[in-house]
């Protein structure tokens, strides 16, 4: 393993934490740093605030701005992991949280519900659009990996088949959906786009009850993860049970996925991008990587989102916006690769 | 079969059947196989080769007959066990992320270290040795990405003997190697079985490699299997004919010390030329003396149809 894998993690901890502090105090509203440590000191230790701070700064930081960026960094960082994953077991660099279809059956799901609402059909609140895109996410893995088992290995060429197969109808399902929503499509266009706008801390709440356990079962899995880069058989002559490693990766993975895009709409880029660079920067082990790709993620996204929110003249959705300055970044790194420099 | 009565046999097989998409693979094998012997599998392609590996090695299970391994049935074992005791050589290696050599060869040591341990000095000291055994030292910090198909293979040999197991499975591991590394490693996998008394099964499409190194040939021909004994009484032209389809006269041009009715290997009369081969520093000391190895001279390309003129020595076949 190269370097010292504590000291790297540490270092991009801290890098988060120091993001997440400057960009809560950046918006409309310009807080200094040093005041949001401290709401957040006197939100958990108690203790005086300071008489000459805005009294509305408790409110903006802790209701408004702090669940949306801790909601883009766990999504963020959840994708990234979710992309090493699906990296390292489909053996492809080219794969992402998005190859098995997942992002197809939450948007496919989102439509459903989105379109429900404009045809003016009332769904309880509880089943709504994001409950939706979760479902129509699990569903979609349930008829992946169906149609991929049928081989009974779970091999990288059948699984990424059935993904783009699953994909191609539900995106003719989604078309035919937008078809119907008619002039409203546009609500649609947008979830599918990606937002992060109004996360609350329910938000923030659901995405860690699901991707923190799941990056638990990553790192258990992380050592056999890098054994099975020799591929299935070889891997299990070494001692691991690729079966069982594949299939509780692939769920975990894939659930991290969902839940990401139900909250979030489908943003791009992240899962891929940040799995590639951080294995060119650290080396492709898996027990230091998936850690890594959680904060990088996270780091990422959370920077893409303080853009689009406080910098921009209108909010940009994030997906695209990801999409604009990771892929001409994605180049630049590609080609500097291919032409062998360091 | 190739036992003697009073050895336990490492493994048995009893009327061992495998299917594969309902066709059938392996056809009522009933094979025993000793310690501390090499083995050399031939056979044609399609032949059943790899399927018997791949149930050597348990990554796949007899659909019906059995399989033992020392006196267990082979699916009793947990995989990491199994790793401890069966390592494979695969022919081909596909590692599509960017380790090093040394990480390649450390991950041999996996089914000893436990899941968030560190590898102990005990590990680090037999990754050394295979890659010292290999001769790989000095690519310790490359990327296996980077290096040549030859080098590649030595890596994974070299994890492999890092797993530091009584059995050796290699399928058609040298066949991408050029002659010198495949005697090499042929070489260093013989002092394994002889020296330490491993056993190693190797599948190997070269008969002039597998009459060099192996003590046992087991031959399968269609799934089923063709005959096992000692490499002088088995792999004779006769066999080549039967088994191979390749006519006694078109033997000779590939195997020009090949000579009617049975290889003439290994026996007193031969003797290693250093000279006739193009290595001779690393091997010189351990190299047996009573090998002769057959290639010499021009060999004329395999294009040859039943009616081709007889050959006399030089390239033909044009």
């Amino acid at each position: 393993m190269s370097a010292k894998p504590p000291l790297t993690l540490l270092f991009l901890a801290l890098f988060l934490i120091l993001a997440i502090i400057l960009a809560t105090g950046m918006g409309f509203l310009s807080i200094t740093p040093g005041e949001v440590v401290r709401v957040l000191w006197f939100k958990v230790w108690g203790g005086p605030l300071a008489e000459d701070m805005n009294p509305a700064f408790p409110f903006v930081i802790l209701e408004v701005r702090l669940p949306r960026i801790l909601t883009a960094a766990i999504v963020g960082g959840g994708l990234a992991m979710a992309g090493a994953v699906f990296q390292a077991i489909l053996l492809n660099p080219l794969a992402d949280p998005y190859t098995l279809g997942v992002s197809s059956g939450a948007a496919f799901g989102a439509s459903l519900a989105l379109v429900l609402a404009i045809l003016g059909v009332a769904i309880p609140v509880f089943f709504s659009v994001p409950f939706f895109a979760f479902l129509g996410a699990m569903a979609t893995l349930a008829a992946v990996f169906s149609l991929a088992a049928s081989d009974g290995r779970f091999s990288s060429n059948t699984l990424i088949l059935s993904g783009v197969i699953v994909a191609a109808i539900l995106s003719a399902g989604i078309g035919f959906i937008q078809y119907l929503a008619d002039e409203q499509v546009g609500v649609i266009l947008f979830w599918l786009m990606g937002s992060l706008v109004g996360k609350t801390w329910s938000d923030v709440l659901v995405t860690a009850l699901f991707v923190f356990p799941c990056l638990l079962v990553m790192l258990y899995f992380a050592r056999d993860l890098n054994i099975m880069a020799f591929g299935g058989r070889t891997a299990e002559t070494i001692g691991v049970d690729s079966r069982r490693v594949k299939k509780s990766l692939l769920v975990c993975a894939s659930l991290m996925t969902a839940i990401c895009v139900s909250v979030s709409g489908i943003i791009g880029f992240v899962g891929l991008i940040v799995p590639h660079l951080l294995r060119l920067v650290l080396g492709p082990d898996n027990r230091l990587l998936i850690p890594a790709c959680f904060f990088g993620g996270a780091i990422l996204l959370l920077t893409a989102d303080t853009i689009t929110r406080a910098w921009l003249p209108t909010e940009l959705p994030i997906g695209i916006l990801t999409s604009l300055i990771g892929g001409p970044f994605f180049c630049y790194i590609f080609r500097r690769k291919q032409l062998g420099v360091q | 079969m190739v036992l003697n009565m009073n050895e336990a046999p490492l493994f048995a097989m009893d009327k061992g059947c495998f299917a594969y998409r309902g066709d059938d693979v392996l056809k009522y094998i009933d094979l025993r196989l000793a310690p501390g012997r090499f083995y050399g599998l031939i056979g044609p392609n399609g032949s059943g080769k790899s399927t018997l590996l791949d149930l050597l090695t348990a990554t796949r299970c007899v659909r019906s007959g059995t399989l033992h391994f020392q006196g267990r049935p082979m699916g009793g074992y947990s995989k990491k066990e199994l790793a401890r005791k069966i390592a494979l050589v695969p022919q081909q290696f596909a590692m599509g992320f960017d380790f090093t050599v040394a990480e390649v060869v450390l991950m041999g040591r996996y089914p000893y270290i436990p899941r968030f341990g560190s590898p102990t000095v005990r590990d680090r000291d037999l990754v050394e040795d295979a890659m010292a055994k290999m001769q790989i030292q000095s690519l310790r910090h490359r990327l296996v990405t980077d290096l040549s198909g030859g080098e590649k293979q030595r890596v994974v040999v070299a994890r492999a003997l890092a797993q530091d197991t009584e059995v050796l499975v290699l399928d058609e591991a040298t066949a991408s190697l050029d002659i010198y590394h495949t005697i090499e490693i042929m070489h260093v996998i013989r002092t394994l079985v002889h020296e330490q008394g491993r056993t190693v099964i190797a599948a190997i499409h070269d008969l002039n490699l597998a009459a060099a190194f192996c003590d046992q040939v087991i031959v399968l021909q269609d799934g089923q299997l063709h005959k096992t004994g000692a490499v002088a009484e088995v792999l004779t032209s006769r066999l080549i004919t039967d088994v191979f389809q390749v006519e006694p006269e078109l033997q000779l041009a590939l195997y020009p010390s090949l000579e009617s009715p049975a290889l003439k290997i290994p026996g007193p009369a031969l003797t290693f030329h250093p000279s006739s081969a193009p290595m001779s520093a690393p091997l010189g000391s351990g190299w047996p003396t009573y090998l002769e190895f057959p290639i010499k001279g021009p060999i004329c390309p395999p294009r040859l149809g039943k009616n081709s003129p007889p050959l006399t020595g030089g390239v033909g076949g044009g």
